[in-house]
């Protein structure tokens, strides 16, 4: 029983992993006025451009630097239309993740002529697991060996960035100068303008974190977790980011909990898979999968809490008097 | 020689084909209040974004301190000194007090070190100028008077000498407002210039030591405030005399027609604007509604009107009852006579994006004129707003043209003309000539009395004064949700209506006397 | 962007402005062509002879045109309503659903124009219940629209997985396929209606569905234009307060509108399952409902501007499977990246000429 939980609970870390970066991305971008639906497509192209710049240089940091490059433009050009041209937000995000999936396998046809997939990453090509010290010499001892060989160790080190993310997202966002100015963007751009900051500027930037955030999701999925890119890889994982940042309301730790609960539910679907629960009977996989789905539905409904957005979010700021 | 906190000298500003500031000069002493009025539009909010480096100036030169300063942006305005309180808050809402202050300027990269630095600041502007804020309150949560308050101190936070406020008072109470004239004093003491906008004579009147008046982005006259009048002052912002008396033949009022009895009404906020008000108008007669804008005299008209739900006592047109619970809508009302012309055009009134055809039978789309098998008929509505447009002189006669593209004063005449067009029973009005040219002015009014001379109800809001008194057969006054004093506009003069008007709840008992006359 | 806010003449606005946007899509479709070591005008030319050169081409040219119809009117009526619904993906998943629900419980038992006629109900039903949810909870309980729909587009695909699989798969099958539906269901083949006539045409999945789209957007337009309603509808798009004042209740027409628009998406499933599947299957609509977005953004929300932007979509598509086939270093993948650069520069981009064309006019006046 225990070990079943063990190994639940270590397999939620590992789907949590991309949903926390991009649900960070997420959080980044909105919170300073700007809704990023295309967190799904920089994390497709990230993971692309990952496998193929880390098969070709079999370096998987290089990979992982091409990978937030590519993010980062990505995320530039969200920017240019929705900041510098007031296009609808909504729209570019759309035009992003389409163009990503379309990209990735056009241009992976092209260069690996694999029908669009990467060839398989070597392991010093990927992000491999890292053990703790003595992770095997302690397993045996009772839970608390379980604990720290299973769930603590055997990561690779993007799973660990990520959880080292989230205070270091948490501190610049809410102790830090550049965090004030963020949080005010979204909320009143005006008031940031007014008081001499350039409201262009800070959402360019809070957009750079975006692109980073969504690279290293991106690379987690194909050089870490996986070891090569196939068609259509994050399988909506960048819009379950975007329920898990709906769902805590905008807010780091409630964020690192929705991503957790996600990432949970999947870990069950696939242990439950057939399984009869006493008293229930099957559910079925589907249903869990779609929870995430759901719940955010329920949320956003009102039905428990009130999920508030930043005030200014989608509305391009106009300077006038 | 004087010392000039700020000259301006021959400042133009041109927005495509309007030219919004006219080589306006003007020099503001230093150490004290100043004050710049006219008429909306008449370029003063221009004139304040080109200090606060909004915009920038297309010729001219600005001095501030006696050195020659450009100011490209309000970053360059704010280090030369220059603070602003504006109309419309530049609040992060979710924010406290003490992060709205330190925002842009937070000395640090780490947020607790400053916070501290600022609090400490803070409470020392605090007790130099009596301006008592608890820095650590959430800025959403503080009533307007202090959210200015905060806005203020914002501004002198961030080393303000000159101190640019522009309509402060649009949104006060007259408590608050007080309060605001005071802290003005203050802060001239301490030596902070201040210069204030506003198109209420009686603050310039009562704080300022110089006045200068803008007409049609000119600078007309700047007056020492000793030594004029606010009848002078009024003449040389609208050029002529601002009320045109108009011929009221006297109108024996009929059977009353709206009655009102202990109307509540909660905004959206569910706070309570509308507090228990009961008042009647009678066929034939217009009852003027006075007040300072938001003492819920725009919840009282979206009550009336069946835009917004009753909380409690009714309101009966004849047989037409509202109270809560009843579903009785704008479409009910309009059925039953009873037409209204919204406080605001733009946002209510019209649908800016749709052609002035389409426009002309906004709300009354739904009637059989203009339906036929699920169709409407486009020919006959073109036709019937062009009818509209001849006959209320609406410029350009082209019910294509959208609707947009009118000016102020045409696209309220189209309204009006749409309103009045089924000669309706009771005509719901609010602040009809807002931003509206003078010969509009006029025409508008003659068309309200017309109506009430054929024996139409009318409930006039407006924030003039000059236009209640105009037009209204009986007056009642609102403050803070409450009828504050009724009289017959015989009786009525602005003094005693500025009094009823500014009645606080500490001489409630004054108004009671009033209302019990 | 100072140019941003100038005006400039009509026929700039609604010609000038979305030309330039289209060829700048085209041009950069030209540039990833060349990123992938293919000559651009050959492929153009491949693209062209796949999408009108032959006759079973144009039926497949065609066939698509009809589903972008569908999910571009879906858009655009949501968008007059100020809504925006990606959902359309979803819808048209789920009106398949209503259609396949309905044949496999009465294929044999009804007469085909009444099982047919039944179709379009349903499926018309079935979209507009998937798009209503979404369209009520936005009017009465003030859920983002945008995040609802996409939400339901994924529960749409994992109710359609758990039915397939668990429910109406063929009993002895794999595959999560429904069984074949009886000929008495099928939407009439374009090439044997004109058989009838006696003209001969190549047989292509081109079927009947393609007049109830052109009726759909005859139906748009009379709606959105000509009708009470659709002042209403517009009335609440463009001004919720001024819609209050007008005695219209913005929250039922909200809701009314997306469940039309969602009807309208829903028709794919006629045009999917009664037309060319002929059975229940997975992922029949794919990709549909979000080229709508670039079919309405394109046609400017207009019923012309959706058919002729539903045209040039299914030329790409069609085409695109042309050369797929004909060159082996492309994939039909390279249709998606013109579809989300056409996206790109008629949408996000839409006012990228705008500040150099403002400041053209300007000098020109001046």
């Amino acid at each position: 029983m225990i070990d079943t939980i063990l190994l639940t609970l270590d397999a939620t870390l590992r789907v949590s992993t991309p949903l926390i970066f991009a649900a960070f991305a997420g959080m980044f971008s909105e919170r300073s006025g700007v809704i990023d639906i295309s967190l799904e497509g920089k994390m497709l192209a990230g993971a692309f451009t990952a496998a193929a710049v880390a098969y070709t240089t079999e370096s998987a940091w290089l990979g992982l630097g091409a990978a937030i490059l590519v993010s980062i433009s990505l995320a530039m050009l969200h920017g240019v239309a929705c900041i510098t041209f007031r296009g609808n937000q909504v729209v570019s995000g759309v035009a992003i993740n389409i163009l990503a999936a379309g990209l990735t396998m056009s241009l992976g046809l092209s260069w690996f002529r694999q029908g669009g997939q990467t060839p398989l990453l070597p392991d010093e090509a990927r992000f491999t697991s890292i053990h703790f010290p003595f992770a095997e010499t302690l397993r045996d001892l009772p839970l608390l060996g379980g604990l720290y060989s299973e769930l603590l160790s055997g990561h690779n080190i993007l799973v660990y960035m990520a959880f080292m993310m989230v205070p270091l997202a948490w501190w610049i966002l809410f102790r830090t100068r550049y965090g004030l100015r963020l949080r005010a963007v979204g909320e009143n751009p005006k008031a940031v303008d007014t008081a001499g900051i350039s409201v262009t500027r800070l959402r360019y930037s809070a957009l750079v974190f975006a692109g980073i955030l969504c690279g290293l999701a991106g690379t987690y999925i194909s050089a870490a977790h996986n070891a090569q890119f196939v068609r259509d890889m994050t399988a909506g994982q960048g819009f379950i980011a975007l329920a898990a940042l709906i769902f805590g309301k905008w807010r780091p730790l409630p964020v690192l909990g929705a991503c957790l609960l996600f990432g949970l539910l999947d870990a069950i679907a696939v242990r439950l898979q057939g399984t009869e629960l006493p008293g229930i009977g099957v559910i079925p996989v589907q249903f869990i999968e779609a929870m995430p789905y759901i719940l955010t539905v329920v949320l956003l409904a009102g039905f428990f809490g009130k999920a508030v957005a930043p005030k200014a979010i989608g509305v391009p700021y106009v300077k006038e008097r | 020689m004087t010392d000039y906190a700020l000259e301006l000298d021959r400042v133009s500003k041109r927005f495509g084909a309007v030219q919004a500031n006219k080589d306006v000069s003007l020099n503001v002493v230093k150490g004290s209040i100043h004050g710049i009025v006219g008429e909306n539009g008449a370029g003063k909010s221009t004139l304040m974004s080109i200090l606060y480096g909004f915009y920038q100036a297309d010729s001219g030169s600005i001095k501030v301190f006696g050195k020659t300063t450009d100011i490209p942006n309000s970053h360059a305005a704010i280090a030369a000194g220059i603070g602003m309180v504006h109309q419309h808050f530049m609040l992060v809402e979710p924010f406290t007090v003490l992060e709205n202050v330190i925002l842009g300027n937070e000395g640090s990269a780490l947020l607790t070190h400053s916070q501290a630095k600022a609090r400490k600041v803070l409470q020392d502007l605090s007790s130099d100028y009596n301006l008592k804020v608890d820095p650590d309150a959430v800025v959403g949560d503080l009533p307007v008077g202090l959210q200015q308050r905060v806005e203020i101190l914002k501004a002198l936070y961030k080393g303000a000498r000159i101190l640019i406020l522009d309509e402060p008072t649009g949104v006060l109470t007259p408590q608050e407002t007080d309060d605001l004239l005071q802290i003005l004093e203050g802060l001239k003491e301490q030596g902070v210039t201040v210069l204030l906008i506003t198109h209420k004579l009686k603050e310039i009147m009562a704080v300022t030591d110089n006045v200068s008046v803008m007409r049609h982005g000119e600078m007309v006259a700047h007056l020492s405030t000793e030594d004029t009048s606010p009848e002078e002052l009024a003449e040389l912002m609208v050029g002529r005399k601002v009320v045109t008396q108009l011929e009221k033949p006297s109108n024996e009022a009929g059977e009353p027609v709206l009655t009102v009895e202990g109307l509540s009404v909660v905004d959206s906020q569910n706070v309570e604007r509308v507090k228990k008000v009961s008042f009647s108008v009678a066929a034939g007669e217009i009852v003027g509604v006075a007040g300072v804008s938001g003492n819920g005299q725009t919840e009282l008209m979206e009550a009336l009107s069946g835009m917004r739900p009753v909380d409690a006592g009714t309101i009966s047109y004849g047989n037409l009852k509202i109270s809560p619970g009843t579903s009785i809508g704008p479409d009910d009302l309009r059925h039953a006579g009873i037409a209204h012309v919204p406080e605001d055009r733009h946002r209510v009134g019209l649908v800016t994006a749709m052609s002035a055809s389409e426009n002309s039978i906004l709300g009354y789309h739904r009637d059989d004129t203009w339906n036929q098998q699920g169709l409407l008929k486009p020919a006959l509505v073109e036709k019937h707003c062009a009818g509209l447009m001849a006959g209320f002189d609406v410029r350009p006669q082209d019910p294509k043209l959208k609707s947009a593209n009118f000016s102020g004063g045409n696209q309220q005449k189209l309204i009006l003309a749409r309103e009045l067009d089924c000669e309706p029973k009771v005509l719901l009005v609010g602040q009809p000539t807002r931003g509206v040219d003078i010969g509009a002015i006029e025409f508008i009014h003659t068309q309200l009395l017309k109506m009430r001379n054929r024996g139409g109800a009318i409930l006039l809001i407006s924030v003039e004064l000059d236009e209640i008194l105009a037009l209204s057969d009986r007056i009642i006054v609102m403050c803070d949700g409450c009828i504050t004093g009724e009289v017959s506009a015989k009786d009525a003069d602005e003094r005693t209506l500025g009094l009823m008007m500014s009645a606080t709840s500490d001489s409630s008992s004054t108004s009671t006397e009033e209302q019990a006359e | 962007m100072k140019g941003l806010d100038h005006a400039l003449p009509r026929w700039v606005n609604i010609g000038l402005l979305p030309l330039l946007n289209v060829l700048t899509a085209l041009a950069a479709s030209a540039l990833v062509f060349l990123l992938i070591d293919v000559n651009p005008l050959e492929a153009a030319e491949i693209l062209l002879y796949g999408a009108f050169g032959y006759q079973e081409g144009f039926g497949f040219t065609l066939y698509y045109t009809t589903n972008f119809i569908f999910t571009g009117l879906a858009v655009a009526i949501a968008f007059h309503v100020g809504l925006f619904n990606i959902g359309g993906e979803g819808q048209a998943y789920i009106g398949g659903l209503g259609v396949g629900l309905l044949c496999l419980a009465l294929d044999t038992t009804l007469p085909g124009p009444v099982l047919l006629l039944l179709c379009v109900v349903s499926a018309g039903l079935f979209g507009a219940a998937w798009a209503f949810i979404p369209g009520w909870l936005q009017a009465y309980r003030g859920s983002h629209i945008v995040i609802t729909t996409i939400m339901f587009n994924f529960i749409a695909s994992s109710l359609m997985v758990y039915l397939m699989v668990n429910v109406l798969r063929e009993p002895g099958q794999m595959t999560p396929q429904s069984r074949l539906l009886d000929e008495n269901s099928w939407m009439p083949f374009v090439h044997n209606v004109l058989a009838g006539i006696g003209i001969e045409f190549e047989s292509s999945p081109l079927n009947l569905s393609i007049i109830l789209a052109l009726l759909c957007a005859l139906f748009t337009w009379l709606l959105i234009w000509k009708t009470k309603w659709g002042f209403e509808i517009r009335t609440v798009g463009f001004n919720r307060d001024a819609a209050v004042y007008a005695g219209i209740k913005p929250a039922y027409v909200m809701v009314l509108a997306m469940a039309i628009a969602g009807a309208m998406a829903g028709m794919v499933g006629v045009n999917e399952i009664a037309g060319v599947q002929h059975r229940l299957i997975l992922d029949f609509h794919y990709g549909y409902g979000f080229a709508g977005i670039a079919v309405a953004l394109m046609g400017r929300n207009h019923p012309v501007g959706i058919i002729l932007a539903a045209l040039l979509f299914g030329v790409l598509y069609q085409g695109g499977a042309e050369l797929a086939f004909e060159m082996s270093n492309i994939n039909r993948d390279i249709v998606v990246v013109m579809q989300g650069l056409v996206i790109l520069f008629c949408g996000a981009l839409e006012f990228l000429y705008k500040p150099l064309l403002a400041k053209f006019f300007r000098e020109k006046a001046a």
